[in-house]
């Protein structure tokens, strides 16, 4: 009975070409506006290390001044001081921890030919390949021991090793980070977090760094650091220094269960109160423990502009959705006469309901089929903007489906109303008009 | 024109008739909001933050290596620009505008650290950066030679001399001193002693004036001079060559210390472009969403009406056959249209006025101006009498024999 109804649909499509044509416009327009936002949405508010991001912490602790400005219990500083972040590094109370910071120096390759330019950096204690799961192409991260000891080494990415070395394993190779050389120990192997959450203040779909070096050894190199730099007080003649009141750091720790995450939410508070009773910390205590997820909804990572344009192409949906119901309906009332017959022919009324709602159906799925071509072409006018997330926004296969499912279902809550009006045609009336 | 045989037969159809009105009310709802954050984009875009942008040039340079005497070596930068013909000023700045780095500092009325600071934007920039960017001094006096110091003595190593002047926007001129005179007053920004105020400036923006929108211009310019690793080389030059001299500068400042990368050689103007590309892609977004919508319900309206004339093919005959005229005809649906448009334009602005109650609680964007509501009205009247113009002269065209037939 479906498949006759699906002749039947067809039929009717082709007799009336022009109407159809416009209610497939009218879904896949729709459909395609929605899902290219639903899929810039998804994108940007997606999960960037889903198997683990429960167990990723960013810590908080409020180290900054009490004064006029200052709310008590309202955000936290965004990030840890040298002082707290060493300390709670030497401390080593969570599962796997991690202080840094990004950066940038300049590099000049090892066979001096090509002029020195400058590379993004991220300067990091040794926790950080592992806690993160950064894949390696060559080699490894540094240990422990080379945190200590301000190792001379780095770990570079997988486009500079093409760049500078043509992809080659590079390991034992010397680069030259500012007047400083260091030696590689590995590289890695395409890995571009998106959001970067570890470090939003750089952008939160800004690019991954391009050498990676041991926290100690970039400061004691004195590599210049970027992003966010908030003082206080006193700052004194290096604000990098230890003492230093400045909150520039970003400290992560991984807690592999919620008691872990608790014990040591205690333990920071604990840490808090000490600093306060000694007096370095003014401000009541309040720290903070979030996961990923929490941490990038608290910080707000999806742009305003993203969620006002997905609130949007629902509304524009909307509107498809009604204009649909309103031509299906004009088409199905026009079919009276038709269902007249069927009618007296002894069809159900559950019968004709089932063929309208095909006819809807179908009706979407080759808007869903047109929509997921114009979701492409929205994607790749995105992909050629400038924003920086441009690059970011593919058709995954779970939104594909999305839009088809997407396409049917609006098409299918389009034909209720016209499918239960049908429904409603009295054959004996139907007949004597014919 | 009798309204009740429009009535009575819109009560026949009043499935139809309910989604026309709803889908008129929704793309009203919908247009009105959009025209009106298009229209706030817009603004945003052409902010004139009051500096000659379109003479301006932007070249950052890095150090390779460690960078030694940077004062020293700034002072000759400059020396040997202001030798090329065609710069009318050029200077070193720690922040431009447009530009991703800003600095703040705290300004505060007392040295107590428990005193309430307000955040202002805080420019240094070597000799010359009131003229080079044509900022007006409402009061007071640009700083003078004996005030400027190196940025270095500051960053570089122990507590350095005391800065001793400053000069402030209006803006924080009135928020510091209400009601009086800010020049020769004292406000603490760096250190325990305090800065004098030696000039009001008109308007000053910060780096990034739309995340300012709302604190008008809350900056201040510090007599530090910053040395080319900590700041940006500013130039101004006429605006007809600025390809040229933007060459000609980079050429001149490589040679002088091969230790050095340009990171960045650009027009002030670009990077305007750029800072607003978010806001320009949004504005073209939302207008492409408005003429889709209302080219949708165009196409719905001209649907439905088509439609209806067909199936009132007999009505209409019987009319013609008595006597009514084709322009009777036309009138008929024009008028149908203009009800269904009446009322769907009522649904929409409670239903504007509603969406902006929402975005304004959400999203922080200021309540929709009334003017919108007639103008949105007005297009949708129009846009439903074009849309149904043509069903309805096809209408009007039937002869009333063979409508009499039809059917």
């Amino acid at each position: 009975m479906i498949r006759y109804y699906f002749e039947l649909a067809l039929r009717n499509f082709r007799r009336s070409p022009g109407l159809t044509a416009l209610m497939l416009l009218t879904i896949a327009i729709g459909v395609g506006a929605c899902m290219t936002t639903l899929t810039i949405f998804h994108v940007l508010s997606r999960d960037p290390i889903p198997h683990k991001s429960s167990q990723l912490y960013n810590v908080q602790l409020d180290a900054g001044r009490a004064n006029g400005g200052f709310t008590p219990g309202g955000e936290p500083m965004l990030q840890l001081t040298r002082f707290d972040a060493e300390a709670l590094l030497r401390e080593a109370r969570a599962d796997r921890q991690v202080v840094m910071t990004g950066g940038g120096t300049s590099l000049t390759p090892g066979d001096g030919k090509e002029r020195p330019f400058i590379a993004r950096g991220r300067w990091a204690s040794s926790d950080f390949f592992a806690m993160f799961d950064v894949p390696f192409l060559y080699g490894n991260g540094w240990s422990k021991a080379d945190d200590a000891n301000e190792a001379r080494v780095v770990v570079i990415s997988k486009a500079l090793n093409e760049r500078l070395f043509g992809g080659t394993d590079s390991r034992g190779k010397i680069i030259r980070l500012r007047d400083k050389d260091l030696s590689i120990i590995g590289v890695l192997n395409d890995w571009r977090p998106a959001p970067h959450y570890f470090d939003l203040t750089l952008g939160a779909y800004g690019d991954t760094a391009e050498v990676f070096a041991p926290f100690s050894t970039a400061l004691s190199l004195k590599f210049s650091t970027w992003g966010n730099f908030n003082c206080w007080g006193n700052v004194g003649n290096d604000p990098r220094g230890v003492n230093a009141p400045c909150s520039w750091l970003q400290y992560w720790a991984q807690l592999d269960t919620p008691a872990k995450a608790e014990a040591y939410k205690d333990y920071l508070k604990q840490y808090s109160d000490k600093q306060r009773a000694a007096n370095r910390f003014e401000r009541p205590t309040n720290v903070r423990l979030r996961p990923v997820m929490e941490w990038m909804s608290v910080q707000q990572v999806v742009p305003a502009d993203v969620s006002l344009q997905l609130w949007l192409a629902f509304g524009f949906l909307a509107v498809c959705l009604v204009n649909t119901v309103g031509l299906l309906l004009a088409k199905c009332l026009r079919r009276s006469g038709e269902i007249g017959v069927r009618r007296a022919l002894g069809a159900p009324r559950r019968q004709i309901f089932l063929q309208f709602l095909v006819e809807a159906g179908s009706l979407g799925l080759v808007g869903g089929l047109l929509g997921l071509v114009l979701t492409g072409l929205g994607l790749w006018a995105v992909r050629q903007g400038s924003s920086d997330y441009a690059k970011l926004v593919t058709l995954d296969l779970p939104m594909l489906a999305t839009t088809l499912v997407l396409a049917i279902v609006a098409s299918l809550l389009a034909g209720l109303l016209p499918a239960w009006r049908a429904t409603l045609v009295t054959p004996a009336l139907q007949l004597k008009t014919q | 024109m009798d309204l009740m045989p429009i009535l009575s037969t819109l009560r026949r159809h009043k499935t139809a008739a309910l989604l026309i009105v709803f889908e008129i009310a929704l793309t009203c709802t919908i247009v009105c909001n959009a025209l009106h954050l298009i229209s706030r984009r817009i603004t945003t875009l052409n902010t004139d933050i009051g500096i000659p942008e379109s003479e301006l040039l932007v070249v950052d340079l890095r150090g390779a290596n460690k960078v030694e005497n940077a004062d020293a070596a700034t002072q000759r930068d400059l020396a040997a620009l202001r030798a090329l013909p065609g710069i009318k000023a050029a200077l070193v700045i720690n922040q431009v505008p447009y530009h991703d780095n800003n600095n703040y500092s705290g300004v505060s009325l007392s040295n107590d650290e428990k005193a309430p600071r307000i955040d202002t934007s805080q420019y240094e920039a070597t000799e010359g950066m009131i003229k080079a960017l044509d900022l007006k001094l409402v009061e007071g006096r640009d700083f003078e030679p004996q005030e400027m110091l190196n940025d270095s003595q500051f960053t570089g190593g122990g507590e350095g001399p005391a800065i001793p002047a400053i000069i402030i926007t209006r803006t924080l001129a009135e928020r510091l001193f209400p009601g009086q005179s800010a020049v020769g007053k004292q406000v603490y920004v760096y250190g325990d002693k305090p800065q004098t105020v030696v000039g009001v400036l008109e308007r000053l923006s910060p780096p990034s004036p739309s995340r300012h929108a709302g604190d008008g211009n809350l900056a201040m310019i510090l007599p530090l001079r910053p040395a080319w690793n900590t700041g940006n080389y500013l130039l101004r030059v006429e605006p007809g060559q600025r390809d040229a001299m933007l060459k000609k500068i980079v050429a001149t400042l490589e040679p002088l210390d091969s230790n050095r990368v340009v990171t960045t050689q650009r027009h002030l103007s670009d990077m305007r472009n750029d800072y607003y590309r978010q806001d320009r892609m949004m504005a073209w977004l939302l207008g492409g969403v408005c003429l889709a919508l209302l080219v949708i319900t165009a196409l719905g309206i001209i649907g439905l009406a088509s439609f209806w004339v067909q199936q009132r093919t007999r009505m209409i005959g019987t009319r013609r056959a008595l006597g009514a005229t084709r322009h009777q005809i036309l009138r008929y649906f024009q008028a149908e249209n203009f009800l269904l448009s009446s009322a769907g334009i009522v649904l929409g602005i409670g239903g504007a006025l509603g969406l902006s109650a929402v975005l304004m609680r959400n999203a922080e964007i200021a309540a929709l101006p009334w003017s919108y509501l007639p103008a949105g009205a007005l297009m949708l009247y129009l846009l439903g009498q074009l849309a149904v113009l043509a069903p309805a002269r096809r209408a009007a065209a039937l002869p009333p024999v063979a409508a009499l037939r039809g059917q």
